[in-house]
């Protein structure tokens, strides 16, 4: 009899790390395998060739045997049994990476376990476990021969060295990982009113013995959904047009009407920003402002809110400065690629941070994209996947030829007037210049010469390495430009730069040269020019700049870095993508365009796969497979491949429409079910991976505040722009070296949490309190914690005690005069619901105490009902606030 | 500890801070899953011990900016002679600067160095009081990094990586053992300057990165409310404060009869907590009751040593109450110029309260549970700072060499570790790296530095990453 529990203790992976691990009987059972090979399949070694891929080994079992097949008759299998015990207790010594194996034995090749040692033994003797050297060493009592050996303190459970044993005796099949294979559409009953998730999911369910839970009743639900696709809460009239409608149509007319809220895109950008890892500065001690980061923010929500196509959203981010013809907008899809860190601090080596900032961009592709945590191949081959040091730098490769480059992107009320003006400035800078203009252009290219000569040759001459390091730290320095993108204009051919970066580069050399250059400019007097320069630059209207990349004008090579030091080249690379996935197809050398194209290649294993899962998890607080940002050998198994399989297949048959993919699942009776606990399910499927129900999830910290604002009336509902910075304690920005908060005024105090201000070195600390990441690198999921501070923050935080303020204050105003009737308003508007009445009793016992409470105090009577310092306003602004506390205020039901 | 059934969170969604899987599953680590319930209001939890632990409690002082050990604990007289000299070539080749690079000349220190206490540890005159606790604490004037700049030298000593994003040396370790307060979150941080502000990585410092914000540290401050929001609003009476959490909880036990999600326990445990917060609070920063003797010792009445000996005091009385981890911030030690004026300003403000700390732990018998570690990011050249070709009477960033010190519990008393070489440039002998000081820090908590992890991003993180050593020629 197999055991049950086949993972290793790493399978499972909530967010940012959280480990919540436990058995889930019927969760890998046999059904669970639908995505095995057949046997016989070798999986993708790790060399260097390319392999075809090995859609053609797959053999799908089909649904009866899905049905029909039973746990104890099902021997163990490479990718559900075996490998999670391999890669968590042998592979650190005996796995891809050469350098750290040991004995020179590998066990992710099934060639390598099969070669006999110079020993004679054989580590995996196929139908013969007793011969095998592997089921000797780590069963045996001999401490010297004992594996894992025991100075590590790990040993397998009992339970592990059975599914090894059973595993060999049936013949030791290796096979394809199984994210690494193509996903199938499974076959699907023909009754097109059935919801294929549900079918899958009914089953899996029956087969375990449960059937699902009931529907959430619609007043649950219409909260559900509204939070889920808009971040707000239903308001009265959301609710009163959908509420009593009992017409089944009227829910899907409801979820289209969110899809189509400009709302939708402001939610869900808080999602990929998190991926991106957006923040509105620098980072890093001096943690200067980025003012125009918003504009890439916007263009996500944009996106999002007009559907744009998956692939071309994916394309526009990696690539969209490669488009041909490529529009202003598609070229602000690369701001993705810009929320990585900046150091401007003296000292700081622009190479060095400039390297740093590459990897950055290759780690989070590949977590945002493929959910490959190929950042661990920096230093060496990854111990568990099959990727090599090599094939990171390979990758990597792709963004090193990338520079910073933000552009000219005038908002819709600017183009006009700006492209009216320009030709005349232009003519008009030229006109002010002439007089100079040789003998500039002269000492502007010795400058450019010495400069490109300093950084070629460093540690010659101090004054000089200086001014180099400076253009670097000051370029744009609080402006949000590339700090390097002064140096890659000097790197740029004169006759190949744009106007703008002629002018651009031309106002730092004017103001900035030092040195021999600052005695001859002083000569020519260019302070008058500069002062002339500077008034006619307040003549040409403002436009307004975005973030974006473009190709290094100078070619770069790149190197293996040896033990990830950027001070230790090693091998030249060219860009290239890993061999375990299929073939990059590029004319010519690959460009970031090849590579955004090869992701959203039909026949790309993991894209599709990575974006339905993160999909799903947001809509029911955990992906299909929980690690939603490792999909390699140590992330966890899907708990329902096909349906993985299908929504991916889904997504990209539908022109990767994601709205479309949302309305699907949310359509789904499965999305619809009750969230209450099952106590019958409690003990075989705590985690829900069955999902016998729905899932209570707390909000985010935006939504949470948004929340507030919006029931009670104080939301500004304004939709894009800058940042603002909503009021909060000055002592949080003096946490920090610099940038002092100064708080927004009038109704930017209470625009949506995804338009505040993210400063990196001290964000928002309301949003903290509730679980804002860390946004140095990019996060896949967010946390829920429940701490006293976030009770602190609800019952004090000024913000929430002025909600309640309106709150009370409206429903005085809206509802009859009557405590009850008053509320009824009030849970209609926080919680969508009627009051149970228990629920009444309660709070008019609370009222009533506080009516008392305040009538003797009315100095306290008047602090809390600012308007007309009644003690009966007091009370009620006490009872609302009690309404903005309450865990069910603070969950999506 | 043997292998229990499995925690059974509800979802995904239940919480970590409820329930966390301690495994160590490191690369080459031993085997045994351990894991433990952190109790809902995050007190109390069983403690994750590999052996028994020497300490309960850390106090961490962290000098800001990067104190020179030249002039504070590690005498070069030998640089008198060569004051104004070049640097041999030797030296400076292989360093980066955060300024500059050439011209440097040797500055040696004005300070006068003297032997102290019965083990003759030499401190220099700017820490008269310092200089009264050497048989109590033990010098570690070996210590090194690779990072030249503040940030990445700080998230290197708080984090154990110079990069973003990683959880702090408080979080870790309240992860670990959890917090035994019943009033106080379990890690608080305290800050103070010189009126330049905090210099560095802010409040990456005590952020817990990829852990929960649970494990986050709490600042604490001295002045207005000391936690953010732990005042009611104006207008809410204890009364009414109280009435509230009281009508919360009876709305969300009976939103929890409804639903079954047990994450609403913790969340009415969260109210309780947040409540007795409030409530002591007040206590804590009342120091009235303190003797006039404690009041002297520390200084607390002197307006230069009120800030940060205050917040000693604070330290002190945070530990009686059980607080697992109490950072101390003072900032800034980045003396780029003015070394003498500001190294002396920032010495009268620390040097007092931070001895008197020592004294104060020892005497109430508490320093024998505690752990305290004096550390700044790096130390400072022994050459002249040089800004646009100028010399000037500043020192720069220097992580090849520092000192710190620590006291407390099976610290060796009285004891000077390792050296530096004539020039105070580079170590000489017993290198400790920042790695080595976190390994021992947990090592006297009764954790093992190599299991203490945590899965992130495909990955078994650690405090230490992938180094360090305790040292235990600095344990008794």
């Amino acid at each position: 009899m197999l055991p049950l529990q086949l993972l290793p203790s790493s399978a499972e992976q909530p967010p940012c790390g959280m480990r919540t691990h436990r058995p889930c009987p019927g969760t890998y059972g046999p059904d669970a395998g639908l995505l095995r090979p057949a046997p016989g399949v070798l999986r993708p070694d790790a060399g260097r060739s390319r392999r075809p891929l090995l859609s053609l080994m797959i053999a799908f079992c089909t649904f009866a045997a899905f049905m029909q097949s039973s746990l104890g008759a099902d021997p163990p299998t490479w990718n559900r049994d075996v490998l999670p015990i391999l890669a968590e207790h042998c592979f650190p010594c005996h796995g891809s990476d050469p350098n750290a194996r040991q004995a020179e034995l590998r066990l992710d090749l099934d060639t390598a376990a099969r070669q006999p040692a110079a020993s004679g033994n054989q580590a995996i003797l196929p139908g013969q476990p007793h011969q095998s050297e592997l089921i000797r060493r780590i069963t045996t009592a001999d401490p010297d021969s004992r594996m894992p050996p025991p100075e590590t303190q790990r040993s397998l459970a009992e339970s592990q060295v059975e599914v090894l044993r059973a595993w060999i005796a049936d013949g030791a099949e290796y096979q394809t990982h199984w994210s690494l294979i193509p996903p199938r559409r499974p076959s699907l009953p023909a009754d097109p009113t059935l919801s294929p998730i549900d079918y899958l999911v009914t089953n899996r369910l029956q087969n375990a013995g449960f059937s699902p839970a009931p529907s959430a009743d619609p007043a649950t639900l219409i909260r559900r959904v509204t939070l889920d696709l808009t971040g707000l809460p239903p308001n009265p009239e959301q609710l009163a047009s959908v509420g009593n409608n009992p017409d089944p149509t009227a829910y899907a007319n409801y979820v289209d009407q969110l899809l189509n809220s400009p709302h939708f895109g402001e939610h869900w950008a808080r999602w990929w920003l998190d991926l991106a890892h957006y923040g509105d500065s620098d980072g890093y001690l001096q943690d200067f402002l980025r003012p125009v980061a918003w504009r890439y923010r916007e263009w996500v929500v944009d996106s999002l809110n007009n559907n744009k196509p998956f692939d071309q959203f994916v394309i526009e981010q990696l690539a969209g400065d490669l488009l041909p013809a490529a529009a202003t907008d598609q070229i602000m899809g690369t701001g993705f690629l810009r929320n990585t860190l900046s150091n401007r601090e003296g000292g700081a080596d622009l190479e060095e941070f400039r390297v740093k900032q590459v990897l950055d961009r290759t780690s989070t592709v590949a977590t945002t994209f493929l959910a490959l945590t190929i950042g661990c191949a920096q230093c060496h081959d990854h111990k568990y996947d099959a990727i090599t040091q090599r094939e990171f730098y390979q990758l990597y490769a792709f963004f090193n030829s990338a520079d910073e480059a933000n552009i000219d992107a005038p908002l819709p009320a600017e183009i006009a007037a700006w492209q009216q003006a320009l030709p005349a400035y232009n003519k008009r800078r030229d006109e002010l210049i002439a007089p100079l203009a040789s003998r500039l252009q002269e000492l502007q290219q010795q400058w450019e010469q010495k400069i490109l000569y300093t950084e070629a040759h460093p540690g010659q001459d101090f004054a000089w390495d200086r001014t180099l390091e400076l253009l670097g730290l000051q370029w744009g320095q609080n402006l949000g430009e590339g700090q390097l993108e002064g140096l890659a204009i000097i790197k740029t051919a004169p006759t190949h730069r744009t106007i703008s970066q002629q002018q651009r580069l031309q106002d730092y050399f004017l103001r900035s040269a030092r040195n021999e250059f600052e005695p001859a400019l002083q000569k020519l007097d260019v302070g008058k020019l500069i002062n002339a320069l500077d008034a006619l630059a307040q003549e040409l209207p403002p436009v307004t700049r975005a973030p974006a990349m473009m190709v290094s004008p100078a070619e770069r090579t790149t190197h293996i870095f040896v033990r990830g030091e950027y001070l230790r080249p090693g091998d030249v690379v060219a860009a290239n993508t890993p061999a375990l996935l299929p073939p990059l197809h590029s004319d010519g050398p690959p460009t970031r365009l090849d590579l955004a194209r090869w992701l959203v290649s039909p026949d790309h294993p993991l894209t599709a796969r990575v974006a339905v899962n993160r999909v799903w998890q947001q809509l029911f607080g955990q992906g299909l497979v929980t690690t939603s940002d490792n999909f390699g050998v140590r992330g966890d198994l899907p708990s329902h491949p096909e349906l993985l399989d299908w929504l991916a297949s889904e997504l990209m048959q539908h022109n990767w429409n994601l709205k479309s993919l949302i309305r699907t699942i949310v359509l789904s009776r499965t999305y619809q079910q009750s969230s209450n606990a099952r106590p019958e399910l409690q003990e075989s499927d705590p985690a829900n991976r069955l999902l016998g129900r729905q899932q209570r999830l707390r909000l985010s910290a935006e939504a949470i505040r948004d929340s507030a604002l919006a029931v009670s009336g104080l939301l500004n509902p304004t939709i894009g722009g800058p940042s603002v910075k909503p009021p909060q304690p000055d002592s949080v920005s003096r946490e920090a070296y610099a940038n002092k908060w100064v708080a927004s005024t009038g109704p930017d105090r209470y625009r949506r949490g995804i338009y505040t201000f993210l400063q990196r070195t001290t964000p928002f600390a309301q949003f903290v309190t509730f679980d804002l990441p860390d946004n140095s690198h990019s996060c896949t999921r967010r946390e829920r914690s429940n701490t006293p501070l976030q009770a602190l923050t609800l019952l004090n935080d000024p913000v929430f005690l002025e909600a309640a303020v309106a709150l009370a204050e409206r429903v005085i105003k809206d509802a009859p005069a009557d405590d009850s009737a008053r509320i009824g308003v009030l849970f209609q508007l926080t919680l969508a619901r009627n009051p149970a009445p228990q629920e009444q009793a309660r709070l008019l016992q609370f009222l009533n105490q506080q009516q008392q409470i305040f009538t003797a105090d009315p100095t306290s009577a008047a602090l809390l009902a600012p308007t007309d310092s009644s003690p009966d306003t007091a009370a009620w602004t006490a009872l609302a606030s009690i309404m903005l506390n309450l865990d069910e205020f603070l969950n999506r039901p | 500890m043997s292998h229990p059934a499995l925690p059974q969170p509800e979802s995904a969604a239940a919480v970590p801070s409820r329930r966390q899987l301690l495994a160590s599953t490191g690369y080459g680590l031993g085997s045994v899953a351990l894991w433990h319930l952190l109790q809902h209001d995050a007190h109390a939890a069983p403690a994750v011990v590999h052996h028994p632990p020497r300490v309960r409690n850390v106090i961490f002082l962290f000098m800001m900016g990067g104190q020179s050990h030249l002039d504070l604990f590690d005498p070069k007289p030998q640089l008198r002679a060569l004051h104004g000299t070049p640097v041999p070539d030797s030296l400076t080749r292989a360093r980066k600067s955060a300024t500059g690079g050439i011209l440097e000349t040797i500055q040696a220190s004005p300070r006068r160095f003297r032997p102290h206490g019965n083990c003759g540890m030499q401190l220099s005159d700017f820490l008269p009081h310092t200089s009264t606790i050497t048989d109590r604490i033990c010098l570690i004037r070996s210590m090194h990094c690779e990072q030249s700049n503040h940030d990445p030298a700080q998230l290197l000593l708080h984090c154990g990586t110079p990069l973003f994003g990683n959880p702090s040396m408080g979080s870790w370790i309240n992860y670990g053992l959890g917090s035994e307060s019943s009033s106080m979150p379990g890690y608080m941080v305290l800050l103070s300057d010189d009126g330049h502000g905090l210099e560095g990585a802010g409040a990456s410092l005590w952020g817990s990165g990829f852990m929960p914000s649970s494990y986050r540290g709490v600042s604490f401050r001295n002045t207005g409310d000391p936690v953010l929001h732990l005042q009611s609003p104006a207008g809410i009476s204890p009364a009414t404060q109280r009435a509230r959490i009281d009508a919360i909880r009876d709305l969300n036990q009976l939103q929890q009869q409804q639903t079954g999600d047990r994450e609403i326990t913790a969340r009415i445990s969260a109210y309780e907590l947040a409540f007795r917060m409030q409530a002591a609070a007040p206590d804590l920063l009342d120091f009235s009751r303190e003797s006039a003797a404690t009041h002297s010792l520390y200084g607390i009445d002197d307006e230069t040593t009120r800030s940060f000996s205050s917040n000693c005091l604070l330290a002190r009385r945070m530990v009686e109450r059980g607080v697992r981890f109490v950072h101390l911030i003072h900032s800034s030690w980045d003396h780029h110029s003015d070394l003498t004026g500001r190294l002396r300003r920032n010495c009268e403000m620390t040097d007092r309260g931070m001895a008197a700390l020592v004294h104060d732990l020892d005497q109430r018998g508490l320093l024998d549970e505690t752990l305290v570690v004096m550390a700044g990011e790096f130390g400072r050249t022994p050459m002249c700072e040089v800004r646009r070709g100028q010399q000037s009477d500043g020192r720069d960033h220097h992580p090849q060499a520092f000192s710190v010190w620590l006291a407390g519990g099976g610290i060796r008393r009285g004891h000077v570790h390792g050296s530096t070489d004539d020039f105070g440039f580079n170590v000489a002998e017993q290198p400790v790296h920042v790695h080595d000081l976190q390994a021992t820090i947990l090592h006297q908590l009764g954790v093992d530095h190599e299991r203490l992890t945590w899965r992130f991003a495909g990955r078994d993180y650690r405090l230490t990453d992938v180094a360090g050593h305790v040292v235990h020629d600095i344990l008794s």
